[in-house]
């Protein structure tokens, strides 16, 4: 039955199941995690830099293959730094823990 | 490498991606949790750059970017950190107009059709509008988070009758498009245009204070827009993590808008039918 679904139902059927597992995991966020939160998932809505690779790989390298490569370009700036600032949000958190226990 | 093999991996990615939302929803797990969301894009990344060739302009535009984005990281100041954010998810925005660009220039390099089917073109241009909209919505963020333009809610008449006409213009443009039997340029890029002015409108009104929800909600859009993306080149790893991080960034502005004691409806429609947001104390 599988091979003869078309690929766009089954496209669409990881959509709607990746929207509900997005939802559940970040119903119980603590208020406090709400900004490292959003910086994470910033940095992987730098997961469009996949996209951008496949633009700029394009075998045919017209000026739609430069536009990939700037594109790559910004979503890897946004890769390295979303994560490392979520890092560093984070790493103040465990200061401040090590504060409040001593 | 085999393209289930290439699936496969992506599925790994996409596991940790998950794992990774999950872990920064607690205290205790959160810096496994970004470790994690690190790992993910890795494989993801590296996954990718065994399906496309020009691995030396690919490579050397990855190091461009993440020496621009670790300096930034190590550079900014902490209270900083809102306006980077939106800084940041401008740049995935303007990076999903690009791709769909690329894709409607040329959709064999994709290996979709020469002339593109209608259901990719209605990806394209889902995925191009919300896109440009993230670009100029978060430009806009960035720049009265940063003081640079003043946090009041900038307020005109008529404005949602603007805003509304403005939409039905990029519709009637995206639907030119898709209709078009050929690749239709005009409809394409006035519809983009379109869709960068109306991002701009819809945050002006938008005071300073309610910022923070405005960046979450954008942070939303992007993922959408990867997701769009995603579905036009038929990639798995865009749709999971696009939509993964479409209805988690909504969630949140959600959640922030409740923890904040605002109103969900009325931040995300630039003040409507309210007092207009409430303005930045720190202007």
């Amino acid at each position: 039955m599988i091979g003869e679904i078309d690929p766009t139902i089954i496209n669409l059927t990881v959509f709607v199941l990746a929207v509900f597992v997005g939802y559940h995991v970040v119903w119980n966020v603590t208020p406090a995690l709400h900004t490292p939160l959003m910086s994470v998932t910033n940095a992987i809505s730098s997961i469009i830099l996949v996209g951008a690779m496949l633009a700029a790989g394009s075998a045919e390298a017209d000026w739609g293959a430069w536009l990939g490569a700037a594109a790559v370009v910004l979503a890897s700036i946004n890769v390295f730094g979303g994560f490392l600032v979520t890092q560093r949000m984070l790493e103040m958190f465990k200061k401040k823990d090590k504060k409040g226990q001593a | 490498m085999s393209v289930n093999f290439i699936a496969l991996a992506y599925l790994v990615a996409a596991v940790f991606f998950i794992l990774s939302l999950k872990g920064l929803s607690s205290p205790t797990a959160a810096r496994r949790g970004n470790l994690l969301g690190m790992l993910g894009m890795g494989i993801a990344v590296s996954t990718t750059l065994t399906i496309t060739g020009n691995w030396v302009l690919i490579l050397s535009c990855i190091a461009v970017g993440a020496i621009i984005g670790s300096i930034v990281a190590q550079r900014i100041q902490m209270t900083a950190m809102p306006e980077l954010i939106a800084f940041m998810h401008s740049l995935v925005g303007l990076a999903a107009v690009f791709i769909a660009i690329a894709a409607v220039n040329n959709p064999v390099s994709f290996g979709l059709p020469e002339i593109l089917p209608a259901g990719n073109k209605l990806e394209l241009f889902l995925g191009t509008f919300i896109g440009a909209m993230t670009w100029s919505g978060s430009v806009i963020a960035f720049l009265k988070l940063s003081g640079r333009m003043s946090g009041a809610p900038i307020i005109f008449s008529g404005q949602h009758m603007v805003n509304l006409l403005l939409a039905i213009v990029m519709i009637s443009f995206g639907l030119w498009f898709f209709f078009s039997e050929t690749t239709n340029w005009t409809a394409f890029s006035t519809m983009t245009a379109v869709a960068f002015l109306l991002g701009f409108l819809i945050i002006i009104p938008i005071g300073g204070a309610d910022m923070p929800v405005v960046i979450s909600m954008l942070n939303s859009y992007s993922g959408w827009a990867a997701a769009g993306i995603g579905f036009s080149l038929g990639n798995p790893m865009l749709i999971i993590a696009g939509s993964l991080v479409g209805s988690s960034g909504a969630i949140l502005s959600y959640i922030m808008c409740k923890a904040m004691n605002r109103p969900f409806l009325s931040v995300i429609l630039g003040g409507f039918g309210s007092d207009g947001g409430s303005q930045s104390t720190s202007d």
